[in-house]
């Protein structure tokens, strides 16, 4: 067991290292670059950048060196802890980013603490009542949840919230507390403004997850284990929760890994509608303006967390699968 | 019967499952009567599909969800002042619980998937134990130590902390047995437990059946599609076929005096000890009809040898009175 963590754990360092390789090869893959980038918004403002001042810009951020070196020196530098200046808001990297990466979590648990406390029961429930009135109408809706667009949801939700709550809707904060220091009412504040932006986020997850526990269950409720429980005489509910329903989880454990990269990126349009300060849209942002160091920051910060959540579901596979534990394979 | 007989401890009558689906109902169990005694062994046998597990299954009101009891009974302690009609209760109720596993205990034919994986043979036994019995945690699974080495498992004090997938076969089938007997049921079922063994663990298990259920007077129904298995266990033997019973009788009168032309098929199926070893298994000619199409008549018919055209094709024979030896087939009515 500790030879297949420690295998887990070698992997996902060269991951990390792969990953911000090819994140710094992905950002210099469209033909010019930030300087590129800034003069052309600069002149369609009407203003001018002489070819002096962008070669200067050029060599302050090392963008006349091939793209080896500028990898190079960016990682000497992000290995202790420099994620180096963000070229578009001239300011440090970690600066720009701040709280979003945290309220990028918050948002993104919340979803995703959102969708299971709904999908699977609900999932467990069509499975095991599998043709009832409550299924049917569980694949409806969950159908309904897959075919609407999230921004579209996003839009609805703020008008209902606004019109009929009074809610201050969009933004994770209340005007008074975008800026302000943190706090209790500011925590409570971001407690009051998360659950919209989750419930959206959660929506399409919801559905899809619905169907993959339903199928799971239903395939493991026809296994003789069921049976041989049953025959013990010990109820239903007991039978169904401890031995197909643990069996069922194991996928929901396997993506885990990759759920968080997913909610970010499909955050995007969302947080752009709700306003909301996560990392989603300023890495469109970083992209679209090609701010190397911003963007490169993101995207490893992203692969990361990935890799950790790799972690975290290989632990609870082996939590869930004594096969893995003590055999160290599936 | 002619020898003594234990106490009758379960009564199947005119049991009818009628499985629900897509193409309409089908017919699994189309009444079925079955007697279990103390201290005795029922076979049961029949080819692949005759409805022997949806008969053990119907009698602990376990069938899946699509599967009804349509009509019959099964009584708990017949004649007793105790008797119960268990398809009269809720399957979920509290006191068929109590019967599943307390009453009656169920072993299984695949002994990897039967057990689940996710815990160990300890966990699963001590539920058992614990769904039947006030045991402290401990005092169970001191009980589970003590029931894996009754089933012949080496070192039980370690192996009830291993799971299913670190055991032979044979060791698995032994942990299905000792769960079986976790609550001391005087009824088990035995739903072809030796199909999944090699030979010489069959024999062991067969063996060790055999001993658990004649030191605990235990009434044991066994179901195989193995005559050999029967000859080795059985003391009476029902026959099946269709959701029907073929034929019931002592086991030897079975094996010398065959009263259904389908037991006669079935054990001309059966390799013989002094058959030369290039004999070919003589096979039932035809396939077994789909339940969803039934066969006019006795259900048989089209693949009996000795078919009398213009009856078995017409109408049914009369089932097996309960009880009384006895084929279902108009040659032994015209006999009696
Ligand atoms: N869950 C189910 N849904 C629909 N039909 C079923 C179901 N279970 C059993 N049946 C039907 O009931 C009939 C009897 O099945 P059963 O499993 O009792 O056969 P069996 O005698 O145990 O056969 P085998 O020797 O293969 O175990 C089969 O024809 C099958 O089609
Ligand atoms: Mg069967």
């Amino acid at each position: 067991m500790l030879i297949y963590l420690a295998r887990r754990l070698v992997l996902a360092a060269i991951t990390c290292i792969a990953i911000s390789i090819l994140t710094f090869i992905i950002i210099r893959l469209p033909p010019g670059d930030f300087v590129d980038a800034y003069i052309a918004n600069l002149a369609s403002n009407g203003s001018v950048v002489s070819a002096d001042q962008a070669q200067a810009m050029r060599r302050e951020y090392g963008l006349d060196q091939p793209v080896i070196i500028q990898y190079g020196m960016w990682m000497s530098r992000v290995v202790v802890g420099d994620f180096g200046v963000s070229m578009m808001w001239r300011r440090p990297v970690t600066e720009v980013i701040g709280d979003r990466l945290w309220l990028t979590m918050a948002v993104s648990f919340s979803a995703l603490f959102l969708t299971w406390t709904i999908a699977l029961p609900i999932g467990i429930y069509s499975a095991v009542r599998q043709y009832s009135l409550g299924d049917y109408a569980a694949t409806l809706l969950g159908f309904i949840g897959l075919a609407i667009p999230n921004f579209l949801l996003a839009l609805i939700l703020m008008y209902l919230g606004f019109r009929y709550l009074g809610l201050s809707v969009g933004g994770l904060f209340s005007p008074e507390f975008s800026q302000a220091p943190w706090s209790m009412a500011k925590a409570w504040d971001l407690a009051k403004h998360v659950p919209l932006p989750a419930c959206v986020l959660a929506l399409a997850g919801t559905a899809h997850q619905i169907r993959i526990m339903r199928a799971n269950l239903l395939d493991e409720l026809r296994r003789p284990y069921v049976v041989t429980a049953r025959a013990k005489g010990i109820s239903e509910l007991h039978t169904v929760l401890k031995y197909p329903v643990r069996a069922a989880l194991n996928p929901f454990a396997s993506s885990i890994a990759y759920l968080f990269p997913y909610l970010v990126s499909g955050s995007i349009i969302v947080s752009l509608v709700l306003g909301l300060p996560t990392v989603g849209p300023l890495l469109l942002q970083a992209l679209v303006a090609q701010d190397m160091f911003l963007a490169g920051t993101i995207v490893l910060l992203l692969g990361i967390m990935t890799v950790i959540g790799t972690l975290v579901s290989d632990l609870l596979l082996m939590w869930i699968e004594p096969r893995i534990r003590l055999q160290g394979r599936a | 019967m002619v020898e003594s007989m234990g106490r009758h401890v379960l009564s199947v009558r005119d049991l009818a499952v009628e499985f629900g689906g897509d193409r309409g109902t089908l017919r699994a169990l189309d009444g079925v009567s079955l007697d279990l005694h103390a201290g005795r062994v029922l076979g049961v046998v029949g080819e692949s599909g005759c409805g022997k597990s949806v008969t053990a299954r119907a009698i602990l009101g376990i069938l899946d969800r699509a599967g009804k009891v349509t009509g019959g009974q099964v009584l708990l302690d017949p004649g007793t002042s105790s008797q119960q009609d268990l398809v009269a209760l809720d399957p979920n109720s509290q006191t068929m619980r109590g019967v599943r596993g307390g009453r009656i205990g169920l072993i299984f034919q695949e002994p990897m998937t039967a057990l689940s994986v996710h815990y160990t043979v300890g966990n699963q036994i001590v539920e058992a134990i614990r769904a039947h019995r006030e045991l402290s945690k401990a005092d169970a699974r001191n009980r589970a130590i003590e029931l894996l080495g009754e089933v012949g498992i080496p070192r039980p004090e370690s192996r009830v902390d291993a799971y299913p997938f670190q055991l032979s076969g044979g060791l698995r089938q032994r942990v299905g047995i000792a769960m079986a007997l976790a609550a001391d049921p005087q009824i088990l079922i035995a739903d072809e437990p030796t199909t999944a063994l090699d030979v010489t663990t069959q024999a062991q298990v067969l063996a060790l059946l055999r001993r658990l259920q004649r030191d605990k007077g235990i009434a044991l129904m066994l179901i195989t599609h193995d005559m050999g298995v029967i000859a080795q266990m059985a003391d009476d033997v029902a026959v099946m076929y269709l959701g029907r019973i073929a034929e019931f009788s002592p086991v030897r009168d079975l094996f010398a005096r065959p009263r259904h032309p389908y037991t006669r098929a079935l054990l001309r199926s059966v390799p013989s000890i002094r058959a030369e070893p290039r004999d070919r298994l003589a096979t039932i000619g035809g396939t077994v009809p789909h339940p969803g199409a039934r066969p006019s008549g006795c259900a048989f018919h089209p693949r009996c040898p000795e078919v009398i055209a213009g009856r078995c094709d017409q109408s049914a024979p009369r089932p097996v009175p309960p009880l009384e030896a006895g084929a279902a087939c108009f040659l032994n009515e015209g006999a009696a």
